[in-house]
């Protein structure tokens, strides 16, 4: 890779870390899902998009079935697609390279290699590799590390790890909630699924506030 | 949940999360240069995030039930309001879940 920025550099490093490091709050979660250490792992090299992995552990977790856990995860991860279409004019991948572009679309690769362009494409695509790369390497790292933990702890409610994943929705969640009409977007979201809570089958109330985000960003 | 299906959920989450990164790379980027999906999609995380908090914190199966980790999410919630990193958000969430847990 041809003369990397220290900003871009440092940009990427400080984000693989510092998200890397909450793959011991997934790992954490898998295992007190009923995930094997192993399937834990493989979720965060296979699936790797925090948020959709966090989804479909939590469904199974809370008594889900396992379509609504995988449909939920897939509609969690729908704006990467949104990435990768903002991605690919710029990376100018082709032939197997998109094959790897494509698994470190994620929220901080392109955030990252976004806020690179005044310094020109090259940084832009430095951003992109540096940030995904790192990113990947240090979100499994950690995933085992956080894997391995929570099956030497035991009961996952004694040590809270119950609310940890919750908590790691609403820590999600919360930078999103940026202007009153999204924060109302919410508060629907949270009230509708609280009340199919009782009528839908587990698992699946979380899908159908789908349709919520369908009315309010219909106009 | 027994083994075929936790093996379920992690392939098959994991092809489609992937099958969906692969769209931008592989179609004309005018099939998704529509302002109404794009709307809709911005909105897709706010309320499957919202959902998601509901299902994990407040209910158990298709009841809804307070108890120790409403007090986690709580304290999540202060800890935001304190504009705490990531990593205080969800520690104080576990601690104090895990203190309620086994004081009650």
């Amino acid at each position: 890779m041809p003369h990397v920025s220290r900003r871009t550099l440092r940009d990427a490093l400080s984000v693989a870390l510092t998200v890397g490091a909450y793959g011991v709050a997934f790992g954490a979660a898998g295992v007190a899902a009923g995930f094997t250490v192993l399937q834990t792992s493989l979720f965060s090299l296979l699936a790797f998009t925090g948020a959709s992995q966090f989804a479909a552990v939590g469904v199974v977790a809370s008594g889900g079935a396992v379509v609504s856990a995988v449909v939920t995860a897939a509609l969690l991860s729908t704006r990467n697609a949104l990435y990768s279409l903002q991605m690919a004019p710029q990376l100018e991948v082709r032939g197997w390279r998109r094959l790897l572009a494509a698994q470190i679309t994620i929220d901080e690769s392109t955030n990252v290699a976004l806020a690179q362009s005044p310094q020109g494409p090259d940084a832009v695509r430095h951003g992109f590799w540096l940030t995904g790369s790192g990113v990947f390497l240090f979100w499994n790292i950690f995933t085992l590390v956080g894997a391995l933990g929570a099956k030497s702890l035991g009961n996952p409610a004694a040590w809270g790890l119950d609310a940890a994943v919750p908590a790691a929705f609403l820590g999600l969640l919360w930078p999103r909630l940026h202007d009153a009409r999204v924060r109302i977007v919410a508060v629907i979201a949270t009230l509708f699924s609280l009340i199919m809570t009782p009528i839908l089958p587990s698992g699946t109330p979380i899908i159908a506030t789908v349709l919520v985000a369908v009315v309010a960003g219909w106009r | 949940m027994n083994s075929l299906m936790t093996w379920s959920v992690l392939l098959g989450t994991s092809a489609l999360c992937y099958s969906i990164k692969l769209v931008g790379y592989l179609i004309p980027a005018r099939w998704l240069a529509n302002n109404r999906l794009q709307r809709i999609n911005s909105l897709v995380p706010v309320v499957l995030l919202s959902a998601l908090v509901v299902a994990q914190a407040l209910t158990v199966k298709t009841h809804i039930v307070l108890d120790h980790r409403m007090a986690g999410v709580g304290a999540a919630l202060a800890a935001l309001i304190a504009k705490a990193p990531f990593p205080l958000v969800v520690f104080s969430a576990a601690l104090t879940s895990a203190l309620v847990y086994r004081l009650r």
